[in-house]
């Protein structure tokens, strides 16, 4: 497939803005959407719109085989183990919060420790910050170095024996550079301690197998792979699942529900408390499906490489700018690049970039914790998906140096 | 010259450039050329919330007048609150806190900012009106 075959999927990728051709270089926060998504998401919900796994009546069937297919095709996408593994959440941050709150009330206890690191997102911090205070635990932080490569090295001495849980994202959303989870997940589980994978970055840029990394829990959102918003996924090993108690009460989690005393349903029903976003979640389907495709292909894959070694380089030989999240020899890096410019505020930058069509994102990036790190109040992010040409990333580096000129 | 005649002036002024990107130069040059700030006043409480820059606005009575000098670290911002206070410094209490703002719809500048900028905008609008209230 050639990139243009690929954007003619997109439609909104053909828009203009401002009378000039959209650039959207703000993927890592929100990708666009193919035909085949909102296709499936017009049809059902124009005919496939009834209330999932209660009514014995057509459209309910129909309705709920969309929402169960769908779970056993993120079973495939993420190659876990069963399809019981896999509990459908608005998001990522619900998916988190859901870790945080069950996993914390089944195994979480006073002097307890958890460790985050600090280039998380806010949705891998906060959740757990309230847990610790719900309990009365100890939230512990890994750090990165200078160049914004975690210090894995550090694990060993962070874990104790009172450690309970490690959130890691696989790719920090400010960073772009690709965790080593697969040792992360070694070190903890040589100390018996489960790990929790943010996959809302990871899964998008290479294939994930859950089996493989042996994580406990991963969780992404559908609308950073091109699916319908309010679309999450939390993969949990069944033995976690199932030592968990329920997230909310309410209605199809629950297996007997009486006055003196309510059972729960089996996983992972018990943690889809009330209606569903059941005729958005199908829509992972034809996003997972066209999301495979792209990272088998050669040809795409080439060039989104020879995209972010454009801007890699040019953002690099600049003096002016400050690039965060640089990679080694050994670090991958996915083409998302936060930066800094000497002397010119990244929320003029991207005033500006808007303004000639590039969409771009600038301030704290639900990092603040990471800008504290660097000592900046923000940065400016430029962050690629399949679909972006050589051409946008080129237009994108005119534009800048033009900003750049206007505010310098 | 009136609250009324410096409107004008302001909504003429901008009308003149048909580019976002020479409103924004405009700015700029408007940013650049503010009165520098008293550094004692850079303080938590002299920070308006809800802008994704900082922007810090001090004031004072003199005569029955309000007087405002403000700063922020973003320029486009700087312009921004540059072009408020150049509008709204000098003036009574009880002509700010009458007065309805909608000479920022006039030169198009809520809806031509980002959201977050226009709820800086928001906040700086709201926060010189408050100041102007408190003093009616």
């Amino acid at each position: 497939m050639t990139v243009q075959e690929l954007r003619n999927q997109f439609p909104a990728l053909a828009d203009s803005v401002y009378g000039k051709p959209l650039v959207y270089l703000d993927n890592a926060a929100t990708t666009q959407r193919p035909r085949s998504v909102f296709d499936l998401w017009d049809t059902l919900s124009a005919h496939a719109n009834a209330n999932i796994h209660r009514a014995v009546h057509c459209r309910a069937v129909e309705a709920t085989e969309q929402y169960e297919m769908t779970r056993d095709a993120v079973r495939d996408f993420l190659h876990a183990a069963a399809r019981e593994e896999i509990v459908f959440t608005s998001g990522t941050t619900q998916s988190i919060n859901l870790v945080a709150f069950c996993f914390g009330e089944a195994f979480v206890k006073e002097g307890d420790e958890i460790i985050v690191s600090v280039s998380e997102h806010h949705s891998n911090i906060v959740p757990w910050q309230m847990l610790c205070e719900r309990k009365k635990a100890v939230l512990k932080v890994l750090d990165i170095d200078e160049m914004g490569v975690l210090e894995v090295d550090s694990l060993r001495k962070l874990i104790s024996q009172r450690t309970k849980i490690v959130a890691i994202s696989q790719i920090s959303n400010v960073l772009g550079l690709v965790n080593p989870v697969k040792e992360i997940v070694r070190i903890c589980h040589e100390n018996d301690v489960p790990v929790l994978v943010d996959g809302a970055q990871g899964c998008v840029h290479a294939p994930v197998d859950v089996q493989d990394l042996d994580c406990d829990f991963y969780v992404f959102s559908g609308h950073k792979l091109f699916a319908a918003t309010g679309t999450g996924v939390l993969y949990g090993k069944k033995k976690w699942l199932e030592a968990m108690p329920p997230y909310m009460g309410g209605g199809e989690m629950i297996d007997r529900v009486r006055f003196c005393g309510t059972t729960y349903a089996p996983v992972p029903g018990k943690f889809e408390a009330g209606t569903q976003n059941f005729n958005a979640i199908p829509t992972l389907r034809p996003a997972m499906t066209l999301l495979r495709e792209v990272q088998n292909d050669v040809e795409l894959m080439q060039y989104q490489a020879a995209v972010m070694e454009t801007v890699l380089s040019a953002l690099q030989s600049d003096s002016r700018i400050r690039l965060f999240g640089v990679p080694r020899r050994t670090e991958k890096k996915i083409p998302l690049f936060s930066f800094c410019v000497e002397g010119a505020h990244h929320e003029d930058l991207a005033l500006i970039l808007d303004k000639m069509g590039v969409a771009v994102r600038s301030g704290q990036m639900c990092a603040e914790p990471l800008m504290d790190r660097f000592g900046v109040t923000g940065m400016l992010r430029a962050s690629f998906a399949p679909y972006n040409t050589l051409e946008e990333a080129e237009y994108f580096l005119r534009s800048l140096h033009k900003a750049m000129d206007m505010l310098l | 010259m009136s609250l009324e005649e410096k409107k004008q002036d302001v909504i003429e002024e901008f009308s003149m450039y048909d580019e976002w990107l020479d409103k924004y130069e405009y700015l700029i040059e408007l940013g650049k050329n503010l009165d520098s700030y008293d550094e004692n006043a850079r303080t938590e409480e002299h920070l308006i919330k809800g802008c994704q820059s900082r922007v810090w606005l001090d004031w004072r009575l003199e005569d029955g007048r309000l007087y405002f000098t403000a700063d922020s670290d973003a320029i486009i911002t700087k312009g921004i609150i540059s072009l408020l206070i150049g509008v709204y410094s000098g003036r009574t209490p009880r002509e700010i806190a009458d007065d309805d703002f909608s000479f920022i719809d006039r030169i198009g500048l809520k809806e031509n900012l980002s959201p977050t900028r226009a709820n800086g905008l928001v906040s700086m609008i709201r926060t010189i009106r408050q100041i102007a209230e408190t003093h009616v």
